[in-house]
This record gives structure tokens, sequence and C-alpha cells, in this order.
């Protein structure tokens, strides 16, 4: 493989547009005739609705139709479709686009109003009667899974929906036989995605052909296409789905929402494109977030520390339905042993299901979770045998010669879990000789002086990537010579646009300004996954790779055709295939593509197909993991609680590097994230299950006046189990953030605070633990 | 709905338009104007996505109503460069890789294009500060600060 721009920190094809306020969101879309629609959504987080009455409303200035579900019944009817569904889900639990009996949090939607404008759809809101009758609250899944809880939904005869095990080796025995036993319980919290664009959808119906167009901020505009179809009975075909700029996705834009069949049925009800917006308050209410996990875990270790085992189990909140099947609490699960090589583990989650809007994954998903709690068993080690908080690491991970390495533990799908590649205890060594641990406690002794509390923190990770089946893509070189890749792969900011041209541009031997790729359009690219589970660099990047070289293939069968030369004689570059030595013989791949593309009555070289162009699917059914340490120090106030973050360094191995660019874009933005669950991001119920942190200034994000600058190192350990040799990027900053944040807090508190097991933490409760070491 | 009168200058443009008195100014830049460079990430003026300059001043539009803005002077993203020509700001936010999904791009950008025109030398801090009030959820903000430093250091040295 040629290493042109494969590697390369090259700035990304994508911005010119979006830094000049070119990009086209969903809200930039403007269509003849659209109205503008916006939801009823419940007040209550758990009620029957007893009478709905949009009289009055109708009448308001503007007003062109409200709709409840049954106002669609002849375009849909039924709740929405199981995205991902699970042999312990017998039936799904989702659902409708619209509520037409039972609610089940705040924020489900239960009418719509369209309007001529968003503002007159807004006031006709007010007008629309609805009589809801209370029913019990299950504000939290503590509280969901007692005794005598009431329930989520009045139908269900428990709110535990499932009950997941994954187990390896024999736990009781390694237990047994271990040196040590310590238990801890840990509440795990994370908030929402919080991507700066809000979720949107434009609906267009074409009267004439019966297609609809939709165009959604979605990470998974193909499974939109596919439930929508089967919802309303359309075949896929008649139904035009396209992601377009979309302003940040994080995890909870993977999922196939109500609105988005809502506005779709609203708009072939009404003839009209419809489009919705979210504002901000909505996404707070009915954008899946991830929020609670408690954990009760017991860890065996043998004299040395090093970790042998892991049992317990864990409560997770699931909200109210689960349009994601079990995704969450699966990767939750399937992210032990982490970075460990343990002789047994034995650990069950209780999904149980709660008022409030539902979880799905949210950046890293459940791996930060399963991350904060081994990372803080491991310091609990650290911390009783008091021994460096490394070391337990060291002693205690995969080693590199072990590679490729067998956890014991089980992928979703059932399969052993093999770990492809690594040096674990390596990256660890970075961060800790980068960070210069072993100068640290001169500069704790020197924050003293200034009445600072000065703490280190270290943390690891390992991430599951590039997760199967597949996401395509197709590369065809058009008669004007220019490359155009087309995947179904959608960007919600992660450069795709310009890693995926790398990869075509080295395979063709052409310049990067010559390569455009389109995304996410289900007339441009047949086949389409998600964004999700850092994969698109694996799957779509590998099959670019693929289908370009079938293209190159191509074209120097051709050329060897039309220059009368032997295939093995020519080369590929600058647009051109020649002969190697002889650069005056060539033919330009523009000839090539313009021969292939056919005129009238002229024959094209024998055995060879029309179209410069091939599709490529890269069979993605083993994963590439990816793996990193992380090591920060914190400076607290004692007086104030107050926590900054003074340095933070990242040690990270996602294989072959496309783009370092944006690769260290991926990792800054994913420990920022991590920060804010550490430190920040706390959405509060009440026990109605009332949001209580429902704006900006009531959830707070991580801001850069309060985040470190993050320096990062990279090891490059190729895949074997790819063509480029890359694993995914786009959750490995986060994983293991929470977890440094937090032991680095622990080591400022010093030995005599209690053993942090929780995030958020907020300045008060600081305080609170550092009178209690004064204590 | 009352409509009122309003004429302002809009990236140099002279604009007279009516408008519904409880419009917001960024809705109007976007709906009335077209240009939807500025985007609405909050409608409650933490984000900052939408800030615009306004009399040489940073301005969240939506926390401004188009009325209020009779007989100002706007600029929005639009104003500062083209693809094919970006500015200074814009390029450095391309070189150091300061935009991911590009939505809060626009906010960030007025943002530091009104600090650097009256701050020719911030530090990293000040940057830092100043962006408190635009909020980014993918680049962690480090290459964004990187960028205003690197725009700051071009403008000095081609005055």
């Amino acid at each position: 493989m040629s290493t042109r721009y494969f590697g390369a920190a090259v700035p990304r094809l994508e911005d010119p547009r979006l830094l000049a306020g070119r990009g086209t969101y969903v809200d930039d879309i403007v269509l003849p005739g659209m109205l503008h629609a916006v939801f009823l959504r419940s007040s209550v987080a758990h009620g029957r609705i007893r009478h709905l009455d949009s009289t009055a409303a109708l009448s308001m200035p503007g007003v062109r139709a409200v709709y409840a579900m049954a106002d669609l019944a002849g375009f849909g009817a039924g709740p929405m479709p199981a995205m991902a569904p699970h042999p312990l889900l017998k039936t799904p639990i989702t659902c409708s686009p619209l509520a037409s009996d039972e609610v089940c949090y705040v924020g489900e939607a239960i009418a719509m109003v369209l309007a001529d404008s968003r503002a007159e759809a807004e006031d006709a809101l007010a007008a629309i009667e609805l009589d809801i009758e209370h029913l019990p609250v299950v504000a939290n899944a503590r509280q969901g899974i007692a005794d005598g809880a009431p329930r989520a939904h009045s139908g269900r005869d428990s709110n535990v929906i499932a009950t997941l095990r994954g187990s390896h080796g024999n736990v009781d025995a390694v237990f047994a036989a271990a040196a040590h036993r310590f238990s801890e319980t840990f509440e795990i919290h994370r908030g929402g995605c919080h991507a700066m664009e809000c979720r949107g959808v434009v609906a267009a119906p074409e009267p004439r052909s019966g297609e609809l167009s939709l165009w959604t901020s979605s990470q998974s505009p193909y499974m939109v296409r596919r439930h929508l179809a089967t919802y309303l009975g359309h075949d896929e075909a008649d139904i035009r789905v396209t992601a377009p700029d979309v302003g940040g996705g994080f995890g909870p834009k993977a999922n196939v929402y109500p609105e988005e069949f809502a506005v779709a049925l609203a708009a072939l009800a009404c003839g009209h494109p419809v489009k919705w917006i979210e504002d901000r308050q909505e996404h707070f209410l009915a954008t899946t977030q991830q929020r609670d996990q408690f954990w009760s875990l017991e860890v065996a270790c043998d004299a040395a520390g090093r970790m042998l085992g892991v049992r317990g189990r864990c409560i997770h909140d699931n909200g109210a339905y689960a349009p994601y099947g079990l995704i969450l609490p699966t990767t939750a699960l399937a992210s032990f042993p982490g970075p460990y090589a343990l002789a047994a583990f034995d650990l069950s989650i209780d999904v149980v299901l709660t008022n409030l809007v539902p979880t799905s994954p949210v950046r890293g998903a459940g791996r930060p979770n399963a991350a904060f709690v081994l990372e803080r068993l491991a310091d609990t080690i650290a911390r009783r045998l008091n021994l460096p908080r490394e070391e337990v690491r060291r002693r205690s991970f995969v080693r590199a010669e072990q590679m490729p390495y067998v956890t014991g533990g089980k992928m979703r799908d059932g399969s052993p879990v093999a770990y492809d590649s690594g040096d674990y205890a390596r990256a660890l060594s970075l961060v800790v000789d980068k960070i210069d641990a072993a100068s640290f406690e001169e500069r704790r002794a020197e924050a003293a002086t200034r009445g600072r509390l000065l703490g280190l923190g270290f943390a690891s990770c390992v991430e599951d990537t590039g997760l199967g089946p597949f996401e395509g893509a197709s590369v065809r070189v058009t008669p004007a010579g220019k490359v155009v890749v087309a995947t179904g792969a959608a960007s919600q900011g992660q450069g795709h646009a310009t890693t995926l041209a790398q990869i075509a541009a080295d395979a063709l031997g052409v310049d990067l300004s010559q390569v455009t790729v389109k995304a996410a359009d289900s007339r441009i690219f047949p086949l389409g996954i998600s964004t999700i589970a850092s994969r698109v660099a694996v799957t779509a990047g590998s099959s670019v790779e693929i289908a370009a070289r079938k293209v190159r293939d191509k074209a120097i069968k051709v050329a060897a055709h039309m220059l009368e030369a032997g295939e093995h004689d020519l080369e590929i570059e600058n647009g051109q295939v020649r002969v190697v030595g002889v650069p005056d013989m060539n033919v330009p791949l523009s000839t090539i593509a313009r021969v292939l593309s056919g005129s009238a009555g002229v024959p094209i070289p024998a055995g060879v197909e029309p179209d410069l162009a091939a599709t490529g699917y890269f069979d993605a059914n083993q994963l590439a993991f990816a793996y990193g340490s992380q090591a920060c120090e914190v400076e607290i106030d004692p007086e104030t609680g107050d926590t900054r973050i003074t340095r933070y360094v990242v040690a990270h191995d996602c294989g072959r590097l496309i783009n370092p660019l944006i690769v260290d874009g991926q990792i800054r933005g994913g420990v920022v994230h991590g920060i804010g669950n550490a430190l920040f991001e706390h959405m509060r119920h009440d026990e109605a299950g009332q949001p209580l942190t429902a704006t900006y200034a009531d959830y707070l994000l991580p801001g850069a006046a309060e985040m470190p600058d993050i320096e990062i190192h990279h090891i490059e350990t190729p895949s074997p189990r790819n063509p480029i040799g890359a694993k995914g990027a786009g959750e490995g900053g986060t994983i293991p953030a929470a977890a440094c944040v937090i032991s680095a807090i622990q080591d400022a508190l010093g030995p005599e605070a209690p053993f942090v097991t929780m995030h958020p933490v907020s300045p008060e409760q600081i305080v609170e633990w550092i009178d209690q070491a004064r204590k | 709905m009352s409509a009122r009168k309003i004429s302002l200058t809009v990236n140099g443009q002279a604009v007279e338009a009516e408008v519904e008195a409880r419009v917001n100014l960024a809705d109007f830049v976007r709906q009335a104007i077209g240009l939807t460079g500025t985007h609405v990430g909050c409608e409650h003026g933490v984000c900052g996505a939408c800030t615009i300059i306004v009399d040489g001043r940073p301005a969240r539009a939506c926390l401004m109503l188009a009325v209020q803005a009779d007989g100002a002077e706007v600029e929005t993203v639009e104003s500062l460069g083209t693809p094919e020509a970006l500015s200074e700001l814009q390029q450095a936010f391309r070189d150091r890789h300061a935009l991911q999904c590009g939505f809060c791009t626009p906010g960030m950008l007025m943002t530091i294009e009104a600090l650097l025109r009256v701050e020719a030398s911030p530090t990293r801090e000040q940057v830092r500060d100043v962006l408190s009030g635009n909020l980014c959820r993918c680049t962690g903000y480090q290459a964004i600060v990187d960028a205003a430093l690197d725009a700051a250091k071009a403008r000095r040295g081609t005055r």
C-alpha cells in the first residue's frame, strides 16, 4: 500500500463548507409548502390519557392539523418496531409514535400540531385540552426493583425486564483460594449526549410517485428507513432517507425515534412536507440518556495484589421503553474483564424499567461503567494492600505475549471474546512516564504550600471496536477523472469525508482533492448500519480499501489492453496508469472511465464490466480491540471543593492511524466528555419522575474554561483483523476518563477520606469527604 | 400579531423587513434573510452556537429580538470568508482541526473574531475564558484555543 495520505495529518475536506456557514443541517432544509410540527408531551411520568380535545387548537391562527395516534391510523398503527431484538425480551418494549393510552415518562409524545410556522404551532399546543390520570411512578431503578414497587408499565408483573449474566471460570473456587477479597458498591451516573444540534426531521411525500423522502439528524438513517418501511407497509425502495450534515451524535441519535415516525405519518396524512426541530428542553425530556447503574462487587486478588476474579451484580436503569433492546446493559457486561487477565468472573445485570426517558448508549455505552468499576477495584486493592496503583495494574494486565487473548467473556452474539493485539502495560508505563509520576510528590508538596490538595490518578481500558456485520462502500471514477466514494455510514463530525477519501486516494494514486465522499443517502448507497461503537474506520474504511483496490485492478486491466502492455508492468500514479519506467506510456483514469462508460456501438474491452467502479463489503465479524491508559492531576481547593484538572496525559492504541489530526480530535473530545461525567453532568429527577435539570443552567456541560490541555501519545499496533490495520478511536478517550479523574481526586483527598465509588462528584461532596477525613 | 418595520445592516448589506415583534434575531437571520450559518443550539442563551456580532460586540442572537436590532450593524459567520477564501481565523480552525460536527463552529468563530478585534495578543487563559460562553461537545476545546491563538498571530503578522 502506498502511504501518501494514509497516516498523514491532512486537513479535513469537509471543513471549508462548514467554516463558511454553508453546512446543510436538517433545520436548514426548507421545502415549498412545508408545515412545522410541535409535539404535545406528557407532563407526568406515569399516567393514563383520559381525554384529549384539540377543537380550540384547530381554530388557532396558522394551524393546519392536530393529530393524535388515532388520526394517523390509515398510515400506520401500534408500537414502533424494536431496533435490536433480544431473546430475553419476549415482546418488544417500545412506545407508539404518539401515545394513545398509557404514558410512561415525562416528555412522551401524545399529539402533534402542524402549522404554517413553529411559533403558531407552539401557540396552539397550549390550547389542547388534555386530561391525564396519574399512576404510581418508578422514579429510579433501585426503587423499581424493590419489593412492592409500583409498576412502570401498568400491564407488567415486574419492572425487571431482563437479567443478563456473564461468567467465566470457577468464580467460587477462585474466591475461596484468593489471598484477599474486597467488596465495594458503586453508583455511576452518565447523562445525555447533548450534541450541540438537537434532533430534527423533515418528511416530504411525493404525491405523484407515492415515495416519501426523509431527512433526519440520525446516526442510523438506514435503520430509520427499514423500520419505517415496515411500519408503513411500504417497500424500502419507496422511502429515501438522508442524514445531511449532523451536528454531533454521541450515541442517542442512533435510535429510531417516535418523532421520526410521527413526522413521516403526519406528512403522509396532510400531504405537505413537515419539519420538526427538537428544542433543547425536548432534548432533555425525549432524547435517550444513559443515567444510572448501581454495582455491588467483590474482587479477589493474590498476596501480591494481582487481580484474580470479580463477582457481583448491577441494577441498571433502563428507562420507560427499550427501543434499542438491551444493547446498553449488554455492552456493559461485554466490557469485562477489561484489560485484566482474570481467572474467573461472574456478573449479572438486572435491567429495570423506570418512568424516565428511555436509555441507550452514550459515547462509550456501558464501557465507561465497566472501566470505572474495574479501575476503582484496582485502586481498592492498592489502597488496602498499600501497593502503588500502577503496580496492581501491571501485575493484573493481559500481557502482550498472551495475544490473541481469549478473555472468557462473550460478545453480544455469544461468541468468545479474543483481544487481537496490544501491550497494555506499555500504555500505562507511557502515561506514568509522561506525567512524570516520579516527581509527583514534589508537586504535591508545592501545592500544599498554597493550601491546595494535589492528586494523581490513573485508569486503563480496552475497547471493542469495529462492530460487525459491515458498513459498505462503493468507489467510482467518473469520466472527468474524479473519484466518488459512496457509503452508508453517516457522519456526525468524525471526518469520514476525509479519512475515507485518504484511503481511496492512495489506492487509486490520485490527489486527495479529486475524491468526494457521499454518505448516508439511501438513494446513493443501498445499505448502511449505524455510526456507533467506534466502527466506521474499521468497517467502512476497510470496504473503501477493498472497493478501491478492485477499481485499481480494473483500471490496470483496461490500461494493459489500451497500452498493449502486461498488467504487471503497469503502475497507477498521478491519476494515470503508466508503464513502470516509461511514464510517457500512460493512460489517464479519466480516459479509462470514459471507455468504460460506453458509447453507442463501440465495444468495451473483452472481459471487463462497464463502469470504472466497484463495491466493497468488508466482513467485519471479528472485532479490533483498541486500548489505552490515561493519567491526570487534579488540584482541589479544600475550602470550596473546587476541583481543577491541571494535567492530562493519554496513551492510546487504535492501530494504524488514518489521520492523526482526526484521531487526536476524537480522543480529546472523548476525554472531555468523560471529565463531564466525572465532575459535572447530572440528569436529576424528583420522586415523581420530573426532570429537575432541563436547561444548561442546571445541567452542566464541560466548558472551555474548566478543561485542561490534553497531551496524547499514540502506540500503533496494527489490528491483524482488517486490511487497513485500524481500530476504532471514537470512544477510547471517554471510556477510562471518569475513572482517571476520580482516582486523582481520591489521591488528593488522602488515605483518611472515604473510598470514592461514585460520579459525578460535586464540590459540596468533596468538601464533605475532606471534613470526614479530618475527623 | 404585531409586525414592525426594521432596517439594519447585515454583513454590510442594508436590510429592510417587516417582522413580528416576537421573532428572535437568530430566527430572523436564518429564516427571513436565509443566512443559515448561524445555528440555534439551546434557545436559552447558554450554548453560544447562535453568537453573532452586533454593533461590534458578540451577542447571542437567540436572546435578542429582531426588532431590537433595528438600526444595528449585524455580522454573521457568512461575513468572514468563503469556502474558497477562508479568513485567517477560519483557516486556523481548519489547520488545527478545531471543528468536528461544525454546529457550534459559527458561534465559536464569531466570539473569537470579536475578541481578536479588541485584543490582538490574547493569552491562552483569556481565550479559554472568553470561550466559556460557547459549548462544544466534539473537540474538547483545546484545538479551538490553539486556532484562536494561531489566528491572532497570523493577524498580527499581516498588519
